[in-house]
Formats: C-alpha cells, structure tokens, sequence
C-alpha cells in the first residue's frame, strides 16, 4: 500500500513538471485546446447532417446518438490526456530511450505513461461536455439515483478500456516496427465506433466489439439503462452494468500484453 | 519537361519505399471503411433514397473516399511551410527550377504511389465485402483518372496555398489546422455532399473543396453524364488553375518579404 | 580496495561488485537476400565472457564497434536478459531483480540523455529524488557537494535542452550518483567533450571511487580515459574478452615494436642493423624501429655509435592507442596466460 502511494506521489510529480512546462506558454496553449475544441466538432456535425435527411438511426434518435458520441468524446478524450502519449512508443524504442527508461527503479509502463500529460487534448473533452449537454437536454431521461449513478460510472469506466485499449495496441510497437497507424486504427476506429450504436454495425463486427475489444461497454450498454431503452441485439440486461467487468477485462488485457512485449524486448534487444 | 518527371518519380518512390507503412494505412483504411458503409447503410435503411445517391451509392461513396484519402492528400502535409521556416526556401529559389511545379510533380508522383496502393487495394476489399456499384458506361472508366488527378491537382494547389502562410506566421500550424478541417468537411471526405442540408449543399459546391473528392465520386457514380460530366471535370480544372495561380502570386509576394524564422 | 568512508548499510557485505561467468548473448537477425526474400542469421554478440570485479575497483571496458561493450552492459544493468552463463551484480540477478539493482547502481549513457530535456536541471534532480526515493537530508547533502565540485550554479536553472555537452554531462553525472550507487556504469561519457571538459569527469569519476568507494565500470573508446584512471582493463572483441589486466603489462606483453630516433653528425644511408630496421629516413634523421625483447635500447645505440657519429637521439615508445588499435585491426594477436586467444581475424 505505501508502495502505491509513492508510485502515485512519483506520478503526480512527474506528470506536474509537464504540466507546469506546458502552461509556460498560455497563450499558444488555450489558442491550441480551443482549436482541438473546434475541429472535434466537425465530426459531431456529420451526425447533424445524417440526423437533418432522417429521425432514426437504428432506432436511435438524434438525442440518443448525441449521448452514445458524447460520452465516447469525454471518455477518449481523458484517456487520450493520460495515455495517448504512448503513440510516441515506436520512436521511443528506435532512439533507444526506453533503455533509459529500464535502468530506472520504475516500471517501463508506469514511466512511458507519466512522461507527459498533454492538456490541449481537454479541447475534445470539453466538445464532448458539450453535446452531453446538448444531449441530456434533448432526450427524455426517467432519471434515478440508479442512473444518474450509471452515468458517472460510465465515465469512469469508458476512460478505463479505453486506456486499456491504447495499451494492448501500443505494445505492437515491439513486434512491428512504427506500428503507430496499426494502433491507430484500433484507438481512434474505437472511438469513432463507440459514438455510434452497436446495432449498425455487422454482426461479426458487433461480437468483436462486445466480446474482444470491449468497445461496446463504453458507451451502447450502459447507455440502454441509462436512456432506459430496449436492447435490439437481445442480450441479456446484466450486460448493462457489465461495464466495470468490461474495464478490468481491457487494463488485465492491455497489461499483458505490455509485459509480454517488455519481456520480448530485454530477450531480443530491439 | 524530363526534369519534371524526373521528380514526380523521385515523389513516387519516396513513399513506395515504405511498404510496410502502406499495408499499415489499408488496414486503417479498411477499418473506417467498414465503420462508415455500416453507418450509411443504416442511414438508407430509413430513407431508401436522399438525393442522388441510394445505399448502394452511398456504399460505393465511402470505399471509394477511403481510397482517396491518401491519394488525394487533404490532411498532414506542411513541407512546403516547414522548408519555408527553416529558412530553406532561399536555396530552393536559387534552384533552376520553378518552385511550384516543383513540388507539384513531387507530389503528382506521391499520388500515383498512392491511388496505386491506397487506392485500389482498400476499393477492392470494400468490394467483396459490400454491394458497391461499378461504373456501366466506359467512358466513365476513362472520365474517372482524369477526374481524380484534376482532384490532385487541385488538393495540392490549396495544400500549397495555406503552406505559405509561413511566411507571415511563426505559427502556421492554426491556420493549417483549420484550412485541413474545412477541407476536409466541404470535400465530402467525411459524409457525402448530398446528404447536405440544401443551403449547405449549395455553399459546398460553390467551393474549390468539393473538387477534391466529390467530384471524382460522382463521376465514378455516374451521376454525372454527358454535359454535366464535362462542367464538372471543367470546374475541377477551373479550381485547379485559380488556386494555383494563387499560390504562384503569393509565392511571389511571400519571397519578397522572406521573413526568415528559425535557425 | 578504496577506503575513507563505510559502506552503506543497505550495501550489504560483498567483496565482489561484478560477477559474469560464461555469459552468452545471442540475437536472432533477419537478414535481407533481394527483394522479398530474408535470411535468419543467429549473431553471437555476447560469446562466452566471465570476469568479477571487486568492490571500490575502477575498471575499463573497451573494444571496437560492435564488440560486444554495449550488450555486456545491457545485460549487467538488467536491461537485457543473458542467453546463457550467470550474471551476478551487486549479489543479484540483474534481469531477474531490474528494479531493486536499479536502486543501488547508477548508470550514465554518454549518447542519450537522462535528465528530462524541457526542464530546468535542478527539476531533474528533485524529480529523480523521488523516482529513487532518496531522504531529503541526504539528497541535500550529495547535491549541494556535486553541484560545487562540479560548478554547476551558474546552470541549475536552465532548461537541459539549453545546456552544452559538457554541462549536460556534468548534469548527468549528478543524476547517476545522487541516490549513492554502489556501482557507477558509464557508457562513453566523455565523447564529445573538450579538453577541459574531459579532465572534470575524469576526476569526478575519480574522487568517487576513491573517497565514495563506488565500482566503476567505465567503457569507453577514449584510451587516455583508461590511463588516468583505470589500473585494469578489459579488452571485449567478437563478443570475448581477450585481455584483462593492467594497461603497462598490456603494452609490454605485446612486444610491441620501439622507435630510436636519432639524428646523426651527416645525412646517411638508412643503416643496416641486426634487429632494428630503418623505417624512415629525412636528411640525417633517421627511425629505428627495434623489438624490446630483441634489443634492448642501449645495445641499439651502441651499434648505431659504431657505424656513425650521434648528435642527439630520442625514444618513442609505443602507446596504447597504438597496441589497440594493432589488435582491433588484428595485426596482433594478444596471448595471455590464461585468457582467451580470440578467433583468428
């Protein structure tokens, strides 16, 4: 346990020198959130578009689906801040500063991740709060205490598998050489994925999602209670508050990987 | 003329050789691909027909604009600005050769490179996966490559444009930024232009972006035929010969006050 | 073994720092054979090495290019586990127990950078105070002692990323040594850096191993590194070690070749001498060269004195740039009793 508290005091110090070297420049800093902010909207407005030729996407409506995107914004978004830095892996292993890294007394994840904490990735977050507004105020909800609670755990748990995605996909770094569009396609496809329901997609691709790449547990299934909507795939209900299952399954998966990868890396040397 | 094509090949092989890169980005291609031909699918499965355009259309749309997203290159390039605030564009100009066609045969060979293998690869898996509409008539067949290295043309000669705003902006990359996602938007990269609101439609088409991607896609669609089919590839020229004397005029207007950052 | 100070208690009782017995390293490379085609070719890099080093000793480590130095360190600091053979560092398995020996060594790479490039070297320090979990009082202490035997004031607050080579080295050696290594490794830290530069780390290096007692294990391409302050050195060459011992022992067993230059009363033709051979001959200047176990100088001279009249005479010996680089270029092949004789080049 103390064990703990000083790896988390470590990080917090760590990931505060980025911090505070970034804030050096405000200016070009709030200039750059601001635009991410902006250009994260371009993609909300191509279901603007959809939603102005017809009412219903698979049953979803302009509302719902604004909720399913907005909560895949927020959630990429936070994770993207704490993890996507691990896009840079395959140059770091190149100019061979992950040696660095592994004569440290600190494990070669925990050090990838705390080198840095990008602030002006809060832009797509703040896009995303954005249409949550929009959204909460457009659909219906019955709400309760039960899903007003399912929603804050949503948030939680999206960031979760999404970090735990970033992970399993950046560890190809070590197999592949510059395996960033690889990993790329898998992380931000998800993201992409996850703005949109589940019941779209086809049917091979709706078993990847729930039973592979968590990706629906992100936002479809907790969202079905959330809206209080009926499950069109006909799954079983308990799906809906599968999410932290979902979480651990994603970081257990993404770990494993990593370690493997690691392990691979000190036998081969490359 | 022989130096010219002597650099387009030089733009051909530099990305041809990174193979691996290549198989990377279909793969890429392929996965949105999917993803956006189930979205639209279930768009038409509301409304069987918007516009021109039915499922089939739309499904045919999206492999297609996967396709021409590295060809035509909307997103991502800055060398030009970058040689321009490194100060490197003073050599460049001492060079025998004409700045702008130089980096437009550059990049006419990328784009071979690319509607090669990022091109056709990724169309072909779309369409054994889905029920794409190939074009009946072969005068499309022969409209179709003309139509997209117009698109290239034109893509390159804007891409050019915002990359001399390095010359009055230490940060350029804001503008580029925002140049990329309009663009991006309007091309119809994203969604198809028809399925636009009527006064966005409108607004699309009035711009050079559209020019981009769009118009290669209706032509390949067929929905555009005969005189239509012919206003259309000479809009795209239209656009590619106004951006690029914009280019050549700012270029000029840049090099005079060469503001030289960096270093 | 250096003195002045008691160890540590958390250093525990060893005499000896630095085990490797039979230690191998292989690596599996994909050769290219034409376009598509490739070739699996096993690369022995680390090929039966074995030597200990005691504590408080100051070794170096040398060999060309792709001798295997950098591998050998690799797998002493953890970083890369051992094909075969045992490694032993600080009582430890290095691969096995990564995080635990990283606390107790310090490592140095001449070529990448270890301190956090955007911030100011002071932030660097604090920050590794607490990646190594060092007490603030004995952080203090160590950092104040460093920062005024390496004069580092004026820069403490600049931007690593600002700082010179030799700056940024002294920077690095700080960050190696503020959390009180039992062993120091440095991987070339004095390429690149100038004259006045390279005497600073040199004694640095120096006054930790004699009044911290720290091992250091130095590798390095720079010879006169070596000199100064390694009494042992290890040759590494096709991943083997072909020499270890001290650097006189290592000139004198090698029967190097010795240069008598003399200059005579009047220009002459190169003279003829039973074991010397004129090597050059400008005006009447002339360059002798004579095996030590041959002739001995003075035998030289006097033949020289017989056939012609001597002005002045000088001796060159040969250096150990000299006697390496012969055995790098394998013009000579070291024997040595008990070692290896190495490959045949």
């Amino acid at each position: 346990m103390a064990d703990t508290i000083a790896l988390f005091g470590v990080y917090r110090r760590l990931v505060g020198a980025r911090i505070r070297s970034q804030l050096q420049y405000r200016l070009s800093f709030a200039l750059n959130t601001l635009g991410t902010t902006l250009i994260s909207f371009v993609d909300f407005a191509a279901i603007l578009v959809i939603f102005g030729r017809i009412d219903a996407l698979g049953d979803w409506s302009v509302g719902e689906v604004a909720f399913l995107y907005a909560i895949s914004s927020v959630t990429f978004g936070l994770a993207d801040l704490v993890i996507g830095h691990l896009d840079l892996l395959p140059r770091m292993i190149r100019q061979g500063e992950l040696d660095v890294l592994l004569a440290r007394p600190l494990g070669s994840l925990f050090q990838v991740v705390s080198s840095d904490f990008a602030l002006r990735r809060l832009g797509k977050v703040f896009q995303g709060l954005a249409v949550l507004g929009y959204a909460l105020v457009t659909v219906e909800i019955d709400w309760t205490a039960g899903r007003a609670g399912m929603l804050a755990l949503m948030l939680v748990t999206g960031v979760v598998i999404f970090c735990g995605i970033w992970v399993a996909f950046a560890s190809v770094a070590f197999w592949v050489v510059d395996s960033t569009e690889l990993a790329n396609a898998f992380t931000y496809g998800g993201n992409y994925m996850a703005q949109y329901p589940v019941n779209i997609f086809g049917a091979w691709l709706r078993r990847f999602v729930i039973f592979i790449v968590p990706l629906a547990f992100v936002g479809y299934f907790p969202a079905l209670f959330v809206l209080g909507k009926e499950d069109e795939l006909g799954l079983p209900e308990a799906f809906q508050f599968a999410s932290p299952l979902a979480a651990a399954a994603s970081v257990a998966g993404g770990w494993a990987l990593w370690r493997a990868a690691v392990r691979r890396y000190r036998s081969t040397g490359t | 003329m022989r130096l010219y094509w002597e650099i387009a090949r030089r733009g051909y092989r530099r990305f041809a050789a990174y193979p691996a890169a290549t198989v990377a980005g279909i793969f890429t291609n392929v996965v949105f691909g999917f993803l956006i031909a189930y979205i639209l699918l279930a768009v038409f499965a509301e409304q069987g027909q918007i516009g021109s355009y039915d499922a089939s259309d739309a499904v045919t749309y999206t492999w297609l604009a996967q396709g021409l997203l590295m060809t035509v290159y909307i997103w991502g390039w800055y060398e030009v600005a970058l040689r321009v605030q490194s100060g490197d564009v003073a050599t460049d100009l001492q060079r025998p050769l004409d700045f702008q066609l130089y980096w437009l045969a550059q990049d006419l060979g990328r784009a071979a490179y690319h509607a090669a293998f990022r091109g056709i690869p990724p169309f072909m898996i779309g369409a054994l996966a889905f029920d794409v509409r190939l074009p009946g008539d072969p005068l499309l067949w022969l409209a179709f490559p003309v139509s997209v290295a117009l698109a290239v043309v034109v893509s390159f000669a804007f891409r050019f444009l915002f990359n001399l705003g390095a010359f009055w902006l230490l940060d350029y990359r804001g503008v580029a930024i925002i140049a990329m996602v309009i663009s991006t938007f309007f091309s119809g990269q994203l969604i198809p232009i028809a399925l636009f609101p009527d006064w966005l439609m409108h607004l699309a088409w009035a711009l050079p972006f559209a020019s981009m991607v769009q118009a290669p896609i209706e032509v390949f669609l067929g929905h555009a035929r005969g005189v239509e089919l012919a206003a259309l590839l000479a809009l795209q020229a239209f656009w590619g010969a106004v951006l690029l004397l914009a280019g050549r005029a700012v270029f000029s207007a840049g090099t005079r006050k060469l503001v030289v950052q960096g270093g | 073994m250096a003195g002045g100070r008691a160890p540590l208690p958390e250093h525990g009782y060893l005499t000896i720092a630095i085990e490797l017995a039979d230690v191998e390293k292989t690596f599996v490379v994909w050769r290219k054979r034409g376009r598509v085609r490739r070739e699996r070719e096993v690369v022995r890099a680390v090929d039966g090495v074995s030597f200990s080093i005691e504590r408080g000793a100051m070794v170096g480590y040398v060999g060309p290019n792709g001798a295997g130095k950098s591998t050998t360190v690799k797998m002493l600091t953890g970083i890369l586990v051992p094909s075969g053979g045992r490694v032993r560092v600080a009582g430890v398995e290095p691969a096995r127990q990564r995080i635990d020996l990283a606390r107790r060594i310090g490592v140095v790479f001449g070529q990448r950078v270890q301190l956090w490039w955007d911030l100011p070297l002071q932030d660097s320090f604090e920050l590794l105070r607490h990646v190594y979990r060092v007490p603030a009082d004995r952080h203090r202490r160590n950092l104040d002692a460093f920062v005024e035997r390496l004069e580092m004031a004026p820069f403490l607050a600049t931007p690593v990323r600002q700082l010179s080579l030799g700056q940024r080295m002294r920077g690095e050696l700080t960050a190696a040594m503020l959390h009180d290594p039992e062993i120091l490794f440095l991987d070339e830290p004095t390429i690149g850096l100038d004259v006045v530069a390279k005497a600073r780390v040199r004694d640095f290096l120096a006054e930790m191993n004699r009044e911290r007692g720290v091992t250091v294990l130095l590798t390095t391409h720079d010879l006169a590194d070596i000199e100064r302050l390694c009494e042992r050195m290890l040759i590494i060459d096709h991943g083997r070690v072909i020499y270890d011992g001290g650097i006189e022992e290592l000139v004198a067993l090698h029967g190097a070749e010795r240069t008598l230059v003399v200059d005579l009363a009047e220009p002459a033709p190169p003279l003829e001498l039973d074991g010397a051979r004129a090597e050059r001959v400008d005006g009447p200047r002339q360059w002798l060269r004579f095996r030590r176990e041959e002739l001995s100088a003075a035998e030289l001279i006097a033949a020289v004195a017989e056939r012609a009249a001597i002005v002045d005479l000088a001796i060159e010996e040969p250096d150990i740039e000299d006697v390496v680089a012969r055995i790098y270029r394998g013009d000579a092949a070291v024997t040595q009793l008990g070692s290896d004789p190495g490959p045949a080049h």
